[in-house]
């Protein structure tokens, strides 16, 4: 597509605030993602990290500013977007295979059901059935798309998660926390594919994410999140004690560790975890 | 000739003979047994269709007590001198809708409230039941065959009203069966793709409803499991593709439905028993052959084994 045609921004938030049950979640967000970045929301939990995800895909209003996403507002570019919610891992007995799963993604919103034999009759089926073989291929789960969905691993699973929400060949690639709860080497497996897609494929991706560490090396911009605001900008200007104290107004330190991992000390956790997952889950009403 | 067979039939009763041939022409011998052989098949049909859908949604609870309902539906139906296969379904859908009138928010949580008020619902059905038995008096023999089943007195009109429901129900099940798949094995992802998540997921209880009263007729409301979940079950032990294993659920409860109305033709006792029995033989076989299978061929790894430093 040239480059007149595309819109000269993928995501930008002006001046956006969200409200959910009259509290103000976040207020005074400011980003931007271009055309083909790979952008990290950052943010400790349940600062509204998926609320920010959701206000994008036009799921929640905003309270306050605007959001742009692909030079329209948000809601309105559904197609072009291909949406992986956070989630728990399928049911262990659930008897589907990953094919299906990601079949899904391309036409699971049809109504009707699939003739039999329709992908010999007709060329679009036959058409979208390659196509998912294809993603399945380029995520690298062809080994295991066969088997039943809740048997495979979670790394597994996030692999075919990524192809179903690929499958349609989007231009904005949106996934919330993808990492979570993966063992270490699947998360940087991963966050390796993300990447890649993101740079052969020319799709602009925003990752959700609660570490930065296994995604740091592929990051164009990362958007910090805190309950006063959100800052934006290439991570090694953004992730640094002044600029995170300045967003936190509390002191922040930020050090790098000898193997280039950054650690970010002082940040206000709420106290505990698991009830910051629950006010999560009650924002999601 | 065929009278000659009927005067036979009727005058040694019933028996099986060595001769398959002619047993199977004895079975429809009677228009009752060709009755039955109708609506059993209609309701194997409809039941499989619906419980795969079920088995996949986690709802056996919700179809239980849907089965359940029908229960006070037809007492209550018997009580106040209306059509027993109007107060099936009458009942049937209106506990449908109390369920489905539930409020739910997206992710786990809300089978969590679901269950509460399905659970709810079915306790205050089998108490509205007793009631109404307690209430008509004297109708113990009926109550049987409320509870676990009867196929002697399907009538022509009874085997209409299960095909125009039927029929209703399976073609507003082609219409949404695609996008309800997406939502039962993807909720998150299918909402957001601008699937009426919430609207499917009520009119498939409705529809549950609906077979839950089809099956109750045939198997009796305590057995409807026997159809509804039995076929599914054993079919998505069997296979994992999605369309394999919705028409092998059809095709299990078929030959399931069909023993059991021959079996229970040839012997006294209640064809609850025989659905039951051979559903539950067929669940066992596919279990035993699906264990066998992955101790056979469980050679894989999982993928992450091999890549730890």
């Amino acid at each position: 597509m040239p480059a007149e045609e595309r819109s000269p921004v993928a995501v930008r938030f002006t001046g956006a605030a969200v409200q959910i049950g009259g509290r103000t979640v976040w207020s005074d967000v400011n980003l931007t993602a271009d055309p083909g970045e790979f952008m990290a929301v950052l943010g400790p939990n349940g600062v509204g990290k998926s609320t920010l995800v959701k206000a994008a895909l036009g799921l929640v209003a905003l309270s306050a500013g605007t959001v742009t996403v692909l030079g329209r507002p948000a809601g309105q570019s559904g197609k072009e977007i291909g949406y992986l919610p956070q989630r728990r891992n399928f049911d262990t007995g659930l008897r589907v295979r990953g094919t299906d799963i990601v079949s899904l993604g391309s036409d699971g919103e049809r109504w009707g059901v699939p003739l039999p034999w329709g992908d010999r009759l007709f060329p679009a089926r036959r058409a979208a059935k390659d196509r998912v073989r294809q993603v399945i291929d380029l995520v690298g789960a062809s080994a295991f798309a066969d088997r039943p969905i809740g048997e495979i691993s979670g790394g597994e699973q996030q692999r075919l998660l990524i192809a179903q929400a690929l499958v349609k060949g989007p231009r904005l690639l949106v996934l919330d926390e993808p990492l979570d709860s993966l063992d270490l080497p699947s998360q940087a497996a991963v966050a390796a594919l993300v990447s890649a897609i993101c740079r052969e494929q020319g799709v602009t991706v925003m990752l959700v994410a609660h570490d930065v560490n296994p995604i740091l090396p592929y990051l164009d911009c990362v958007a910090y999140l805190a309950a006063g605001g959100a800052v934006c900008g290439p991570p090694e200007e953004v992730i640094t004690s002044p600029t995170l104290t300045a967003l936190y107004r509390t002191p922040i330190e930020v050090l790098r560790a000898s193997d280039g991992r950054l650690v970010v000390v002082g940040e206000p956790e709420p106290p505990a975890r698991h009830a910051d997952r629950h006010a999560d889950a009650v924002d999601r009403q | 000739m065929i009278d000659a067979a009927v005067a036979s039939t009727v005058l040694e009763g019933s028996r099986l003979s060595w001769n398959i041939v002619a047993d199977i022409r004895q079975l429809f011998l009677f228009s009752f047994m060709v009755n039955a052989f109708r609506a059993g098949t209609i309701v194997a049909v409809t039941a499989g269709a619906l419980g795969w859908f079920m088995v996949l949604r986690r709802q056996a609870f919700a179809g239980h007590t849907l089965a359940i309902v029908s229960f006070p539906g037809a007492a209550g139906a018997i009580l106040i001198g209306i059509s027993v296969v109007v107060g099936y379904f009458a009942a049937a859908i209106a506990a449908a809708l109390v369920i489905a009138a539930v409020p739910r928010s997206p992710g786990g949580r809300a089978r969590t409230s679901e269950s509460a008020i399905v659970g709810t619902v079915q306790a205050f059905a089998l108490a509205c039941g007793a009631l109404f038995v307690s209430l008509y008096g004297g109708f113990l023999s009926g109550l049987t065959g409320l509870l676990f089943g009867s196929f002697l007195g399907v009538s022509p009109g009874q085997v209409d009203a299960l095909l125009a429901v039927a029929a209703a129900a399976l073609a507003v099940l082609g219409v949404i069966a695609r996008p309800l798949f997406f939502a039962s094995v993807d909720q998150d992802v299918a909402e957001a793709r601008g699937v009426p998540v919430r609207f499917l997921s009520g009119l498939f209880l409705v529809l549950l409803g609906c077979a839950a009263a089809e099956v109750s007729q045939i198997t009796g409301a305590l057995l409807v499991f026997a159809l509804l979940v039995m076929p599914a079950a054993t079919a998505q032990r069997v296979t994992a593709r999605p369309m394999a294993s919705f028409w092998l659920t059809i095709a299990v409860g078929l030959v399931v439905v069909w023993l059991a109305l021959a079996a229970a033709y040839y012997s006294v006792y209640p064809v609850g028993f025989f659905v039951t029995t051979f559903g539950f033989a067929a669940f066992v076989i596919a279990a035993a052959g699906r264990t066998a299978a992955s101790r056979s061929g469980r050679v894989r790894v999982p993928a992450h084994a091999g890549l730890t430093p």
